[in-house]
């Protein structure tokens, strides 16, 4: 479900509103609408359908190919851990298993009190301070195992 | 202890055989006749990859190298150098000797030595936000000069005598792809930068934007005036908020002073840039994937030919230019193709930002001239191998790169030294890994990144990807066999010849290098069950496919 005190179709008309509905904006717009939400609902992929005048099939083949782009509802909090090489070899592993045992999630998974998804991501760009961890837009680089509880304590 | 100096002795075999002790032996006694014992530490240190100038002394932290040294001459260097602060006359190890590219300047503080610095000129010494700092840089200069004095055909003459080549990994001659699309006649055409850097390793199009937005605003428009375009785009990826963020503002400083828009300084020629964001996909940095997305698809590559030079974004005339590829422009034509050939080699002119990672004492991003060796990026800007490790290899250009064996660590990196030993430059990634770094882990790791980001569209690619996690997976926990090897190998060649796009042929490549070069060691995994670094887990769990994994569930 999206946030409660959220117009669902109010973001949609907005972010459109600001992109022009053409279906060259498509990415765009399914951007920010994820990003304003945190996912894209049914109902919103069914607006932005209507209004770019696109079939909602292409829609849904466009949001589920990005990685940035959920159809299915995230956490309060969006974790991406960097499991690509520059990371891996500089102690990578171990930061993700600490992560996943101090969550008690797994790859892709959402916890019950909906405040944590743990996702891998490919590299973001961040290498020269790996093993890096994104919470959010809060980037963590040069992460150790023992400082994973005092990251994810920060958020609530 | 606090010391000023540093003197690091050579004491490889190689140097002992030509009197290195005698020469340790020396510092010793005149170290102490001058009483700078307590100022000058003295050890021993191995190869530090110039065995044609032992025994050495390396004195920190200028860095200067002295040798071949003989006893005799080790008073001078103390004298001078350690006692009057000035580097010895006559006795510095023969500059040059490696490649030929660089020259060992030491190093002064806040910078790199030996960096010729042509594209990050100004990345981190102008206000980026500011397009007043880059035009009292020289900023515009080049695209005024372009617009005002030159026909495009000229313009595209002089990249073609620069020699450059796309930095975005292919090398493919940046002066015939804009001749391809200025030769195309269409009354509407686009120029792109591909700036959806997702290799792994590679953040120097993040910081070229973020810290030098209007020079890659300056290429575009000269590439869009020489190939007669109206329109350009700028493929961000989703991730870099920055980026984009310092683009926009960029332009809007640059359409406001007239650098672009309509009737540009007065030239008749018109364009208008636009920032697009990506949103999470590897595979749109192949360009015809990137005009897909761009169209607002799913980015998956078109079937080529036809080329997007010829149809591109809406069919159109497309250029789609690399951002470090657009960073070499302004320079170029502001000094001319003569001056931009003085850098790097004959047949890969220029400069080469890479990001430098792993397990090197000082990791980041770096601009080094083409050829030049890999044993010299990793001495003089990695600063040695971290811990005192050992080289064991290394991975360029990111995933899509080569696995590179310390075999060819004094090979010149420039397109064609690596491709005649079949690996590749790639996108600049240079990972550096040390003995504690198993081979076959490191492929795992690869091969899981084209899992996840391989489009799907083509089989070769989403299931020779899959397959070949998989039999990597059952080598690592010690359930692989020989057969696998084979299965392996014929899966790389299928990768290699038969994908749609470059993610599968690159994919495939880093297999081929570890069953070339790491063959005693992915053989210790499947005949002796052991991981010799100790790093994989050889669990003797078999891994299965998910579907299969399921059935067996059931079961």
């Amino acid at each position: 479900m999206p946030p409660d005190n959220m117009n669902v179709l109010e973001v949609v008309h907005g972010v459109v509103e600001e992109h022009g509905a053409k279906a060259e904006e498509l990415i765009p717009i399914l951007n920010d609408v994820n990003r304003a939400i945190g996912y894209l609902p049914k109902e919103a992929l069914e607006e932005i359908s209507r209004l770019v005048k696109e079939p909602k099939s292409k829609l849904t083949s466009v949001a589920t190919f990005y990685q940035m782009l959920s159809t299915k509802p995230r956490g309060r909090h969006v974790i991406r851990f960097c499991e690509s090489a520059p990371c891996h070899v500089a102690g990578g592993r171990e930061v993700w298993q600490a992560v996943q045992e101090e969550l008690g999630l797994k790859d892709g998974e959402t916890s019950e009190d909906g405040k944590w998804t743990l996702i891998t991501a490919s590299c973001l760009g961040l290498c020269g301070v790996g093993p890096v961890v994104l919470v959010d837009d809060d980037m963590y680089g040069n992460v150790t195992p023992s400082q994973v509880p005092d990251i994810l304590a920060r958020y609530s | 202890m606090n010391y000023r100096s540093m003197v690091l002795v050579s004491g490889d075999p190689r140097s002992m055989e030509r009197g290195a002790k005698a020469v340790y032996e020396q510092f010793q006694r005149e170290i102490n006749a001058l009483g700078l014992e307590n100022e000058v530490s003295l050890s021993w240190v191995q190869d530090v990859g110039r065995s044609d100038a032992v025994p050495l002394a390396v004195v920190y932290p200028e860095a200067t190298i002295y040798g071949p040294l003989k006893p005799e001459n080790v008073q001078t260097i103390v004298e001078e150098h350690l006692y009057k602060g000035r580097v010895a006359p006559g006795l510095q190890a023969p500059v040059r000797e490696l490649s030929g590219h660089i020259a060992w300047i030491s190093a002064r503080k806040g910078t790199l030595p030996a960096e010729q610095r042509i594209i990050l000129k100004r990345t981190g010494v102008i206000d980026p936000t500011s397009i007043e700092d880059y035009i009292a840089d020289d900023g515009y200069q080049a695209f005024a000069d372009v617009l005002t004095n030159m026909q495009p055909k000229e313009v595209i003459d002089q990249i073609k005598a620069s020699g450059l080549r796309g930095r975005g990994g292919a090398g493919f001659p940046t002066g015939l792809k804009w001749q391809f699309v200025a030769g195309t006649p269409c009354d509407i055409k686009y120029v792109i930068c591909n700036a959806d850097e997702s290799e792994p390793g590679t953040f120097k199009d993040r910081v070229l934007i973020e810290g030098d937005p209007h020079a890659i605003i300056e290429a575009m428009a000269i590439a869009a005036f020489s190939v007669g375009a109206n329109e350009g785009y700028f493929y961000v990826r989703g991730e870099y908020l920055l980026a984009q963020k310092r683009l926009r503002t960029a332009i809007a400083q640059a359409e406001e002073m007239g650098l672009l828009g309509d009737n540009i300084l007065g030239s008749g020629f018109n364009l208008k840039l636009h920032v697009h964001s990506g949103a999470g996909a590897y595979i749109c940095g192949e360009e015809t994937a990137l005009i897909e997305s761009l169209e607002g698809k799913r980015g998956e590559p078109r079937s080529r030919p036809p080329y997007p030079t010829t149809n591109g974004l809406w069919g159109k005339p497309t250029l789609v230019n690399n951002v470090e590829t657009l960073a070499n422009i302004p320079p170029i034509m502001r000094n001319g193709a003569d001056w931009y050939r003085g850098f790097g080699t004959e047949g890969s002119p220029g400069t080469k930002v890479c990001t430098i990672l792993g397990k090197v004492n000082v990791t980041g991003l770096i601009e080094v001239p083409m050829g030049i060796t890999l044993r010299e990026v990793i001495s003089i800007y990695g600063k040695g191998m971290a811990n005192g490790a050992h080289f064991k290899m290394a991975q360029t250009g990111g995933s899509s790169g080569s696995v590179i064996p310390s075999s060819l660590q004094d090979t010149p990196m420039d397109f064609e030294s690596y491709q005649a030993n079949g690996v590749s430059l790639g996108s600049g990634a240079l990972l550096i890994c040390d003995e504690n770094t198993c081979a076959i882990d490191l492929a795992i790791v690869l091969m899981n990144f084209f899992r996840k980001e391989s489009c799907g569209k083509c089989n070769p690619c989403r299931i020779g990807t899959e397959r070949a996690y998989q039999i990597l997976k059952n080598i690592a926990e010690g359930v692989g066999t020989m057969q696998d090897l084979e299965d392996l190998k014929f899966i790389s060649k299928n990768l290699i010849e038969l994908s749609s796009c470059g993610l599968g042929t690159t994919a495939g490549a880093p297999l081929e290098n570890i069953l070339q070069y790491f063959m005693p060691e992915v053989e210790a995994h499947i005949k002796l069950k052991v991981c010799p670094t100790g790093v994989c887990p050889m669990s003797g769990r078999k891994v299965y496919p998910e579907t299969k994994l399921a059935q067996l569930e059931q079961a």
